[in-house]
């Protein structure tokens, strides 16, 4: 057990990061602005649509695709995706006959170059405990229902490697663009909980 | 390490329960803490595997009732507290006097 003794009843965590900040701060251990820049970051410039770029290349073209199932980090990164949490990324791909989703059981493991930071669902107890033992009924959870004959494997993340879900292409899309393409591709068909979905209407536009 | 962390498989946690359209952050706190992990993180005071160990090492009842940013807010006050960064009196002092002056 760790040896630190809280006497006091826990704060709310709104007062307690409010306390832990102004002395940081006050110590010149951290810069109010810096933190500032990376929240706004992440909240808008990192995030699943660089995810979708990735996979909508790798649909348009064979030989990206080719690289991004060889090396996935390397084949990322010419897209200019790198960084903290997507250091050693491997790219597993759905076919008919297979079907793959990814978990941290232990904890929020996620490849936050691509998809940006996880949901709340991805990093609570009740996905963790169950995609592992029961992953078709997750999935059902979820509005995706898997064939009887496709397997499914299950990838669990760890701090050292991140997984991202290459998703089927969905048929009637021989003409669209990269970008249409790219716009179809959601957040949960790269983590394997959704497969992707025409829309409704079936416009390309 | 063998612990409540160790969720694979564990049964009677109930629903996923996804929230459609779910904002990147659900409270200007959890914004704080995310932002101030990694500058503290990319200052150098601990590295990823202590990061969640300190996690790991948080009581198993504290561990399962808390959020997910709730964590790093607790493995943020072990190891910036352990390591020397902040005392633990300056932060329960800090506290208090903010909690007062909130009244």
């Amino acid at each position: 057990m760790s040896g630190h003794s809280h006497t006091a009843p826990p704060s709310d965590p709104e007062l307690r990061i409010k306390a832990l900040e102004s002395l940081l701060v006050e110590k010149k251990l951290i810069d109010p602005d810096a933190v500032d820049a990376i929240i706004e970051t992440y909240e808008t410039k990192i995030g699943s649509r660089n995810g979708a770029k990735v996979v909508a290349r790798a649909w348009v073209d064979p030989e990206y695709k080719a690289r991004l199932l060889a090396d996935g980090t390397k084949a990322i990164a010419e897209l200019g995706f790198t960084g903290v949490q997507g250091e050693d990324m491997v790219v597993v791909e759905n076919t008919d006959e297979v079907h793959n989703v990814v978990v941290c059981t232990l904890c929020s493991c996620y490849p936050w170059p691509t998809l940006g930071l996880p949901p709340v669902w991805y990093k609570a107890a009740p996905y963790r405990a169950r995609v592992v033992s029961d992953p078709r009924g997750v999935l059902l959870e979820f509005g995706t229902r898997l064939s009887d004959d496709v397997e499914v494997r299950v990838w669990d993340s760890n701090a050292e490697l991140r997984y991202l879900v290459l998703p089927q292409r969905p048929a009637g899309t021989q003409s669209w663009t990269e970008e249409q393409l790219a716009n179809l591709v959601s957040r949960d068909s790269m983590i394997g909980t959704a497969n992707v979905q025409l829309p409704a209407q079936g416009a390309a536009s | 390490m063998n612990g409540v962390h160790d969720l694979g498989g564990m049964h009677g946690f109930g629903p996923i329960d996804p929230e459609p359209n779910e904002p990147v952050f659900h409270h200007d706190w959890e914004r704080r803490v995310f932002g101030i992990m990694i500058a503290t993180f990319g200052g150098g005071h601990y590295n990823v595997d202590q990061f969640r160990h300190a996690i790991e090492r948080m009581g198993p009842v504290e561990y399962l009732t808390g959020s997910y940013y709730e964590h790093w807010l607790s493995s943020l006050e072990t190891l910036l507290t352990e390591r020397g960064a902040i005392t633990q009196a300056e932060l329960d002092a800090r506290r208090e006097q903010l909690s007062k002056e909130a009244r």
